[in-house]
């Protein structure tokens, strides 16, 4: 019986790392901050969830603190999947009204890829993203007007 | 085993710091730093299973909170240049 | 339905959870903060169906594992993308539209489609959902069909 937890412990850990590793590759290697967003979503999900699995199953083996632990585990679980969609979301719509062109095969495959004009540093790197076309409307620089109405 | 997550969690937090470093723009830093933040909760958490002291979690339950209220406050800052902004600097409707 | 009293009991079992402390003393701290914490919340006027949705809690318990187990299906996807070598990705942008009534409907339900790793929804506008998502090929629509139906089930609504 305590062998099985401990077999499953380290199963939940293990699979919950290897989630966790593959959503940071993926950080890395994805092209925009998009399809980044999915990996760091890998990251907030299963590889957070597996892991504080694994350490619940752990606690309710071991015995001891056996409100205080399982308790607390389940209430940072909880709060990591309430407020990770928020904070995805809330980057996601910024990038959008920040100008971002989400990356596309279509571009990619014409040569017109956003990262390569993405040399420029924050936070106006961002705006540099923005067609020539518009660049004076949604990628309105929000420091500058942000510093005049206050 | 604890030791093989924390090291495994360093490992994608050291990835994500260099997509945080790397850019290119200033929403690719806001989410890298918000994943290494959800990273250090559950590391936290596994620090105080390995060195046996569960009190460690008030602090990750505190520190998932800050981490949610900071990658808010960055983002609305870079969007609107202000914290308290109601509205957007150009008039339209924030929604 | 007033929620006041609901506000206060969770607040409380939390209160009696994370100190798990049962002298006197720290019963009456509790009862105390608990006590200004709501009257505080009423005073403020955000004690309402959304913010505490608890007539939700009956269907969530069915909602919640099949979620589970969505975000879980959804992270192979996603993994198995990354860890190819030529990495497959087609991002693009896809509407979908939300059958759920109330706004509290479709805040769950933008927030499912986030929280699975492969969609993530850049913005609501009245029941239309613009979601991004990393293969375009692979969202044809019929689990974001499903996760419809179910969200506007857990909401109350009579599916169609």
């Amino acid at each position: 019986m305590d062998m099985a937890l401990t077999v499953l412990t380290w199963a939940l850990l293990m699979a919950g790392a290897f989630f966790l590793l593959t959503g940071a590759l993926g950080m890395v290697r994805l092209p925009d901050v998009f399809t980044r967003m999915h990996a760091a979503g890998m990251t907030d999900t299963m590889g957070a969830g597996l892991i504080l699995a694994g350490l619940f199953v752990h606690a309710l083996s071991a015995g001891d603190q056996l409100v205080a632990v399982p308790v607390r585990l389940l209430l940072i679980l909880g709060f990591l999947w309430f407020t990770s969609p928020i904070a995805t979301h809330a980057t996601a719509k910024a990038a959008l009204s920040g100008g971002v062109r989400p990356f596309t095969l279509a571009a990619a495959e014409s040569g017109d890829l956003p990262e390569s004009a993405g040399s420029g540093e924050e936070p106006g790197g961002a705006r540099q993203l923005t067609p020539p076309g518009d660049g004076s409307g949604a990628g309105q620089s929000g420091e500058e007007q942000g510093g005049a109405s206050s | 085993m604890f030791a093989v997550t924390a090291a495994a969690l360093l490992v994608a937090m050291g990835l994500a710091m260099c997509r945080a470093l790397l850019g290119p723009t200033a929403y690719d830093r806001v989410l890298a730093l918000n994943n290494i933040g959800t990273k250090t909760v559950v590391l936290i958490a596994v620090l105080g299973f390995l060195n046996g002291r569960p009190d460690f979690l008030d602090l990750a339950i505190a520190y998932a909170l800050i981490n949610f209220i900071g990658t808010i406050a960055v983002l609305k800052y870079i969007e609107y240049g202000d914290l308290g902004a109601p509205s957007r600097p150009d008039g339209r409707e924030t929604n | 339905m007033n929620r006041a009293p609901w506000l206060w009991g969770i607040l409380f079992a939390l209160w009696l959870l994370l100190s798990w402390h049962f002298e006197p003393l720290f019963i009456i701290f509790g009862l105390f903060t608990c006590t200004v914490a709501v009257w505080v919340s009423v005073r403020m006027g955000v004690v309402d169906r959304e913010s505490l949705p608890v007539h939700l809690i009956g269907r969530a318990v069915g909602y919640v594992p099949w979620l589970v187990w969505e975000v879980f299906r959804s992270n192979v996807r996603v993994a198995r993308i990354i860890l190819s070598p030529r990495m497959l990705v087609d991002p693009s942008i896809v509407h979908f539209r939300a059958s759920q009534a109330t706004d509290l409907g479709r805040f769950i339900y933008a927030n499912s489609i986030t929280l699975t790793p492969g969609t993530v929804t850049t913005g609501v506008t009245g029941d239309d959902m613009e979601v991004h998502a990393i293969v375009q090929s692979e969202i044809d629509g019929s689990e974001e069909n499903d996760m419809n139906r179910r969200v506007a089930v857990l909401e109350g609504k009579d599916p169609r």
